[in-house]
C-alpha cells in the first residue's frame, strides 16, 4: 500500500462485497478518493472495476460494505443522502449511454431539465456553455449517431459536467480505443478535471495512461484493492500483484519487440 | 409435473404483482415529475398522429364489411332499414374500442416496448438513474397519461369512419336510402353506449401501454435471451399479452356494463 493521504477525502469505500450467484466480484474492496484529485482504479478485465463503480452510483446494490461521500454514509434506505450524492456526482458510462433520439444539445440539457427547476433560458445557456467548453457547440443539433467516437465521448462528458458535479465517475473511458485515442481521452479527462476542478475516479486497464494522468492509482485484483498510492509508488512497488500487473502490461511490448526481431531475421535470411 | 405447474403459477403471480407495482409507481411519479406536460404532448403525438392513418384505414374497411354483411343478413328478414343500428352498435360497443386498441398496440405499443428495451440495453435507463432522474416519470408516466386521452380519441375516429364505411357499402353500393341509414344510426346510439365505448378505450389504453412499457423497461430481465434478442422477445411478449388483455378486459367490462 502507498503513503497516507493528507488531503480531505470526498469518497471513501470500506469493505465492499458483491456477488452474482456463485461469482464473488467484490471481496471487501476499499478505496479512498481525496477531494480534487484524479484517481485511477486499475485491474484486469473482469476484476470487478465496473461493478465497483456501479455500486457507488447505486446502479448495482452491494451485498455488504460502506460508502461514505463527503463524510456521510450512503445507505440503501437513506433516500436523501442518495439524492444528495446523485446531485453532486456524475457517471460516464463505458458505452457513453447517450440518448440516441435526442440531439447533442438536448442530451446535455436533459439532466438540468429533469433534476432542477431552472428556467428554460438558463438551461439552454448552461448546456450551450458546456458544449462550447468541450468544443462541440458547432454540433449542437446533431444526433449522437452523427458524431465520431471521440465527439461522443466529449458529449458524454459535457452532459456529465453540465450539472457542475463535485465527483465524476468514469467507467473504462478508453475501452476499445486505439492507443492514440486512448491518450487523447485520458488527456481530455485530465485537462477538464483540472479546468473544472471536479474529483475524478476512473476505472481502466490502461496502465501507461493512468500512471501519467492520475494523482493516485489503486489496483483491484480478485475483488480486493491490493494497492493504493501515487503513480511513483506504484512504479516502485515490489508487491507481487503489482509487479504481475506491470509485467502483463509490458508483455505486449516484449511480444511486439520479439516479433520485430523475428521479422528482421527473416528479412536477413531472404 | 406438479412442481413445474407450481413454479409456473408462482412466476405468473410474481409478474402480475410486479406489473401492478410498476403501473402504480408510474402514476405516483406524475406527482413530482418535471416538465411533464411537454412529454405528454410528445407522447400524444407519437401515439395519436403517427397511428392515425392505420386507424382511419382499418376503421373504414371495418365499416364497409359490417355494412355489406349486415345488409345481406338483414335483407333476409326484410329489415335493411336497421342497418345503421347494427353498424353503429357493433362499432361503438365492441369493434371500435377493441380494433382501435389492437391497432394502437401494433403500432404505438410495439414501438414503445422496443424503444425502452433498446434504452435498457444501451444503458440509457441506467444513465437516467445515475443522474437522479425518475425513470418512471420521464419514460413511462407521459405515455400512460397520453394513452388515457389518445385511445378514446382514436376510438371515436375509428367509429366515425366506420359509420361512414357502413353508409358507403349500404347506401352507395347496395342502394339503401342514406336517410334511412343515418336516422337508424341516430336512433340507436345512446349516451350509455358512448360512455361504455370511452370507458373501454381508456382502460385498454392504460392496460396496453403500461404492459408494453413494463416489458420494454424490463427487457434485461428476459431469461431466454440477451441483447437484441431480448429486445425482440420482450417486444413480442408485450404485443401478444397486450392483445390478449384487450380481449379479456373487453369481456370483463362488457359483463359489468351490459
Amino acid at each position: 500500500m502507498g503513503a497516507e493521504i493528507n488531503q480531505p477525502l470526498l469518497l471513501r469505500i470500506e469493505g465492499l462485497f458483491k456477488r452474482f450467484d456463485e461469482n464473488v466480484v467484490l471481496d471487501g474492496a476499499s478505496l479512498s478518493v481525496p477531494r480534487g484529485s484524479l484517481v485511477s482504479v486499475l485491474g484486469r478485465s473482469g476484476a470487478g472495476k465496473s461493478v465497483l463503480l456501479k455500486c457507488m452510483a447505486a446502479v448495482v446494490q452491494p451485498d455488504a460494505g460502506s460508502i461514505y461521500f463527503d463524510g456521510k454514509p450512503l445507505t440503501v434506505g437513506d433516500a436523501s443522502a442518495r439524492a444528495d450524492f446523485r446531485r453532486r456526482c456524475s457517471f460516464l458510462f463505458q458505452s457513453n449511454a447517450l440518448f440516441d433520439s435526442l440531439t447533442a444539445l438536448e442530451n446535455v440539457a436533459l439532466p438540468l431539465e429533469q433534476t432542477t427547476d431552472l428556467p428554460d433560458k438558463e438551461i439552454r445557456g448552461r448546456s450551450l456553455e458546456a458544449l462550447r467548453q468541450l468544443e462541440l457547440d458547432a454540433h449542437q443539433d446533431r444526433y449522437p449517431s452523427q458524431l465520431s467516437g471521440g465527439m461522443q465521448k466529449r458529449l458524454a462528458l459535457a452532459r456529465a459536467i453540465v450539472t457542475r458535479p463535485e465527483l465524476v465517475l468514469f467507467d473504462e473511458p478508453t475501452a476499445g480505443l486505439d492507443p492514440l485515442r486512448r491518450n487523447a481521452v485520458f488527456a481530455m479527462i485530465a485537462k477538464y478535471q483540472r479546468q473544472f476542478g471536479f474529483t475524478a475516479l476512473v476505472v481502466t486497464h490502461d496502465l501507461t495512461e493512468a500512471l501519467i494522468a492520475s494523482d493516485r492509482v489503486a489496483l483491484l485484483d480478485k475483488g480486493r484493492m491490493c494497492f493504493e498510492g501515487t503513480p511513483a509508488e506504484f512504479s516502485a512497488s515490489t508487491a507481487t500483484v503489482v509487479g504481475d500487473f506491470r509485467d502483463s502490461a509490458d508483455a505486449l511490448g516484449r511480444t511486439l519487440a520479439a516479433m520485430r526481431r523475428g521479422e528482421a531475421l527473416q528479412s536477413k535470411d531472404s | 409435473m406438479l412442481r413445474t405447474v407450481g413454479r409456473y403459477s408462482l412466476s405468473i403471480v410474481h409478474e402480475l404483482g410486479d406489473f401492478a407495482l410498476f403501473t402504480g409507481q408510474s402514476f405516483r411519479s406524475a406527482l413530482g415529475a418535471r416538465r411533464l406536460g411537454r412529454r405528454v404532448v410528445r407522447a400524444g403525438f407519437e401515439q395519436g398522429v403517427r397511428c392515425l392513418p392505420v386507424i382511419l384505414i382499418v376503421g373504414m374497411f371495418t365499416g364497409l364489411v359490417l355494412g355489406l354483411q349486415g345488409y345481406y343478413v338483414l335483407n333476409r328478414f326484410g329489415s335493411e332499414g336497421l342497418l345503421g343500428t347494427l353498424v353503429s352498435l357493433s362499432l361503438i360497443r365492441e369493434l371500435g374500442p377493441v380494433l382501435a386498441a389492437l391497432m394502437l398496440v401494433g403500432q404505438a405499443g410495439s414501438a414503445l416496448a422496443a424503444e425502452l428495451g433498446i434504452q435498457r440495453n444501451t444503458e440509457q435507463i441506467a444513465a437516467l438513474e445515475t443522474m437522479g432522474v425518475s425513470t418512471h416519470a420521464y419514460l413511462v408516466t407521459p405515455r400512460l397519461l397520453a394513452a388515457l386521452v389518445v385511445y378514446p380519441i382514436q376510438t371515436a375516429l375509428f367509429v366515425t369512419v366506420g359509420l361512414w364505411g357502413g353508409s358507403l357499402s349500404g347506401s352507395l353500393l347496395l342502394g339503401l336510402e342514406p336517410g334511412v341509414y343515418w336516422s337508424s344510426v341516430e336512433r340507436a346510439i345512446s349516451a350509455p353506449d358512448v360512455r361504455e365505448c370511452f370507458i373501454k378505450a381508456a382502460t385498454f389504453g392504460l392496460l396496453t401501454i403500461s404492459l408494453c412499457a413494463y416489458h420494454g423497461f424490463n427487457a434485461h430481465r428476459c431469461s431466454s435471451a440477451t441483447g437484441a434478442r431480448a429486445v425482440s422477445a420482450s417486444t413480442t411478449r408485450a404485443v401478444v399479452q397486450s392483445s390478449i388483455i384487450v380481449l379479456a378486459a373487453d369481456y370483463i367490462i362488457t359483463s359489468f356494463l351490459v
